[in-house]
């Protein structure tokens, strides 16, 4: 079976164990995204403080991908200045370029931490999508907060 | 169209009416592999079909030998090909019990629908008292149900917005069937238009249309059965189905993509002003206003996808060698098998009629534990085609309380050995995701 170059076993623990989920109070931003192909959704609310991201929490349905993406986001991008946040989201993105590209995976495993386990999810063009719902939604949600933040501090 | 289902055992491996070696051989993607070495187990007709290879052939035939633009120029070629053109809508139209000035090519069954849906709004305005017969506008209704593809729903919408009319609808009971409890208040004198699928594409249900004609006749509706899912898979006669319109695909029947059908009764085309306009549905043109052809060449501006009606004609053709109520049945004996493979695996629930009356083969299912999707990849990663997701029927999966199924749709190829495959590839998932 290939099914397991797609489900990591990293990606199955997060699955079933998704750290940081829930919507939580206080936030800066909330958002709601849909996979309009499949019906996957998130609610996903990004929390500032100053430049930095305070806290992400979330709720969603979907399938194992899209679910266990946004766990293992809410890890890399917790604490972390928004924009380097938003630096890992590009690197999510290339390895979801990379079809399937090892060596792709192997140059962003430091940056990506647990989300280099996706790699395999990038042979299935139709799963692509899937993982990256959270983080579009978070790019989303944070470009809201800081425009909410900026202004509030006016 | 009544649905004559007796109630066989499911689960009971009857003989097929189709000798699905013999039918398989004559689809050439079916020889192919897929994820490695797998055998294609292809159960996602429902999204599309795949082709046989007469209707391969006879797009091939068509551009090697008659490749003209149909209804134009006075050369040989072009002549051969609007005979090949005409006769292939006569082949259409025989395939349905209709007379050929009936059947009208679009492009798909959605842009079928949206012919009607915009020529009800052009109705409104056009100049031609004799278009506006039929005309959509404030204080009307069109009534939907929420089985309905995208397809038969976000038109008539459109329409409402466009032509301030309200959109009612017809909701489901809790066992998959259209409930229609309340026909009678929802479709009432205020009602222009009744769009209805004849199948369900998720829960595969089979509607009454027959009653629900009937209501629209007692208040002078028109009904338009979308048969995107009826027409490949049963006979179907529209003198006896009864409504105005029936709309289908061609690539969900055997044959091309880029070929549908918008069935008319007569004098209802007649009154129905064009949706797209341009070329070969002009009468005469002049620069201050132009006149237009009778159906169906009313409704086809523009060189039309002349291979592929070509093509469909063949697929027509094949289905009817086949036989329609062989197909019909062989579904139907599929269907139950399916329902009982699915019914012994814990953790599964079929979203839909649980036996086969009044139900076509389409069985959408959940998995406890495990999302559509991760069902779907498991199968495909065992070389089994199915569809995941809400289907293009978003309404209808909310209804049931999921985010999506998983579907499995069965046709002329299908065997029990597929049905077999499909049942172990549950149980694989289930053990893969440790539900089990």
């Amino acid at each position: 079976m290939q099914l397991e170059s797609m489900y990591q076993e990293i990606i199955l623990d997060h699955y079933k164990n998704p750290h940081g989920r829930g919507l939580r109070d206080p936030f800066d931003a909330e958002v709601h995204h849909v996979n309009p192909t499949c019906g996957d959704e998130v609610t996903l609310r990004v929390k500032l403080d100053g430049d930095t991201v305070a806290d992400v929490s979330y709720e969603g349905m979907g399938c194992s991908i899209s679910q266990a993406s946004v766990s293992a986001m809410y890890d890399l991008v917790v604490g972390k200045p928004v924009t380097e946040a938003l630096e890992t989201g590009e690197h999510f993105m290339t390895l979801m370029q990379a079809k399937g590209d090892p060596a792709v995976a192997e140059k962003l495993e430091d940056e990506l931490e647990d989300a280099v386990a996706f790699a395999g999810v990038s042979k299935y063009p139709a799963r692509i999508k899937c993982a990256l719902m959270s983080w579009m939604a978070l790019k989303d949600a944070s470009a809201r907060a800081l425009s909410t933040t900026q202004a509030g501090g006016q | 169209m009544t649905s004559t289902a007796s109630r066989p055992a499911t689960g009971a491996r009857t003989p097929l009416p189709l000798d699905v070696e013999a039918i398989r051989a004559d689809f050439p993607i079916l020889s192919r592999t897929v994820r490695d070495g797998k055998r294609l187990v292809y159960l996602d007709s429902g999204a599309t079909s795949q082709k046989p290879r007469q209707v391969l052939d006879a797009e091939r035939w068509f551009y090697e030998n008659v490749n003209a633009a149909p209804h134009r120029g006075a050369h040989q070629l072009a002549e051969e090909a609007t005979g090949a053109y005409e006769e292939a809508r006569a082949k259409v139209g025989a395939f349905i019990g209709a007379p050929e000035n009936e059947v009208v090519f679009t492009r798909n069954t959605t842009e079928a629908i949206n012919l009607v849906a915009y020529a009800l709004s052009n109705a409104a305005t056009a100049k031609e008292p004799e278009f506006r017969t039929h005309a959509v506008g404030q204080g009307d209704e069109i009534v939907v149900t929420e089985m309905e593809h995208h397809a038969n729903l976000i038109p008539w919408q459109q329409l409402c917005e466009r032509t301030g009319a309200t959109l009612r609808w017809l909701g489901l009971t809790d066992d998959g069937r259209l409930d229609l409890s309340d026909l009678a208040t929802v479709v009432n004198e205020r009602t222009r238009l009744v769009a209805v699928t004849q199948q369900s594409n998720i829960l595969g249900t089979i509607n009454p249309i027959e009653q629900i004609v009937a209501r629209a006749r007692e208040v002078g509706a028109l009904v338009l059965v979308d048969g995107a899912q009826s027409v490949p898979h049963q006979p179907i006669d529209v003198a006896a189905l009864g409504a105005d319109f029936l709309v289908f695909s061609g690539h969900k029947m055997l044959g091309p993509t880029g070929v549908g059908v918008l069935w008319g009764r007569y004098e209802v085309l007649d009154a129905l002003p064009p949706f797209l306009t341009g070329g070969s549905m002009i009468e005469v043109v002049r620069m201050e206003g132009s006149t237009f052809m009778p159906p169906p060449q009313r409704f086809e501006a523009g060189v039309p996808m002349t291979a592929q009606v070509v093509g469909l004609g063949a697929a027509v053709e094949y289905l009817t060698a086949l036989g329609m109520d062989k197909v019909e049945e062989h579904e139907r004996a599929l269907t139950g098998y399916a329902l009982g493979k699915l019914a012994e695996i814990p953790g599964v629930t079929v979203i839909g009629p649980p036996d086969t009356v009044a139900r076509g083969g389409a069985v959408s299912f959940t998995v406890e534990g495990v999302h559509p999707h991760d069902v779907g990849q498991v199968l495909d990663d065992l070389g089994i085609a199915v569809r995941v997701g809400h289907h293009c029927a978003w309404p209808v999966v909310r209804r049931y309380g999921v985010p999506a199924t998983t579907r499995a749709t069965f046709y002329v190829h299908t065997g029990y050995d597929d049905v077999d495959a499909l049942a172990d590839g549950i149980r694989a998932a289930q053990k893969f995701f440790g539900t089990v």
